[in-house]
């Protein structure tokens, strides 16, 4: 099974949308309302970083399954200016907008699994998972 | 697409009760509307009620933080009520502190909260 959907993140109203979609996929996929706001606050604040310093790029949702047990799969990506630093943006309280954002270690630790592949110059790709338990 | 959140008047407090997700043009013009009120009403104290928000995410935590400073610079204070335990769990681990902010189960409590604040 692997069911997605996704938003494209061009204008603040699209950061509405992911968390809509992302919240009715972790309904769907039968997680509780804790890991729902876990997941929906997540892609909010993965879509508030594309908007914010990519402009744009897009979330996909997708359903997976690992073993027995179902989840959520996020992928943020964007082909803005890359990470320069990574280690310096998982550090907490690290920001450049003047915190805006919680940041990526708050998206991490809402989340079961955090990836971040990104190339100066030519964008960021980060991947997210949660698994129902 | 915009929608404003109603502030009602009770006595010297204003009321506001947020009954949907809020968008960040939403949240920004109620920063905005909360402020006006405070002014034109010359109000006290504020309850800010949150029971049907079911997430927070570090925006609108920062506008709210932000609404609750500036009506601290305008000599009123706000109660925050209703924060649901799933709110509360993601705000926290988000690792998002709304320090220095009075906060209350439910509007009565906020409300009564809110009164002797205002008594002191």
């Amino acid at each position: 099974m692997n069911l997605r959907s996704s938003v494209d993140i061009i204008t603040e109203w699209d950061i509405v949308a992911a968390r809509q979609l992302g919240r009715n996929e972790a309904k769907d996929v039968g997680f509780g309302t804790v890991d729902q706001a876990r997941i929906t606050t997540a892609i909010s604040e993965l879509a508030r970083n594309i908007y914010l310093y990519a402009g744009k790029g897009k979330i996909e949702i997708r359903q997976i399954t690992d073993g027995n047990l179902k989840g959520l799969l996020v992928i943020a990506s964007d082909k803005g200016p890359g990470i320069a630093d990574v280690r310096k943006v998982m550090e907490d309280g690290y920001t450049t907008s003047g915190g805006l954002g919680a940041g990526l270690p708050g998206v991490k630790r809402l989340m079961d699994d955090f990836k971040i592949e990104t190339v100066l110059g030519e964008g960021t790709t980060i991947s997210a998972s949660k698994l129902l338990r | 697409m915009m929608t404003r959140i109603p502030i009602l008047k009770l006595r010297d407090c204003l009321i506001v009760s947020i009954q949907w997700e809020l968008d960040d043009q939403t949240a920004l013009s109620f920063q905005e509307d909360l402020l006006d009120k405070l002014h034109t009403t010359s109000a006290r104290g504020v309850v800010l009620d949150l029971t049907p928000i079911d997430f927070i995410d570090s925006f609108i935590a920062k506008v709210l933080g932000d609404v609750i400073s500036m009506s601290g610079l305008m000599g009123a204070k706000v109660v925050i009520t209703g924060i649901q335990p799933a709110v509360a769990i993601t705000l926290i681990e988000l690792g998002i502190r709304l320090e220095n902010v009075v906060t209350a189960l439910d509007l009565e409590n906020g409300l009564e909260k809110l009164e002797r604040e205002l008594e002191d």
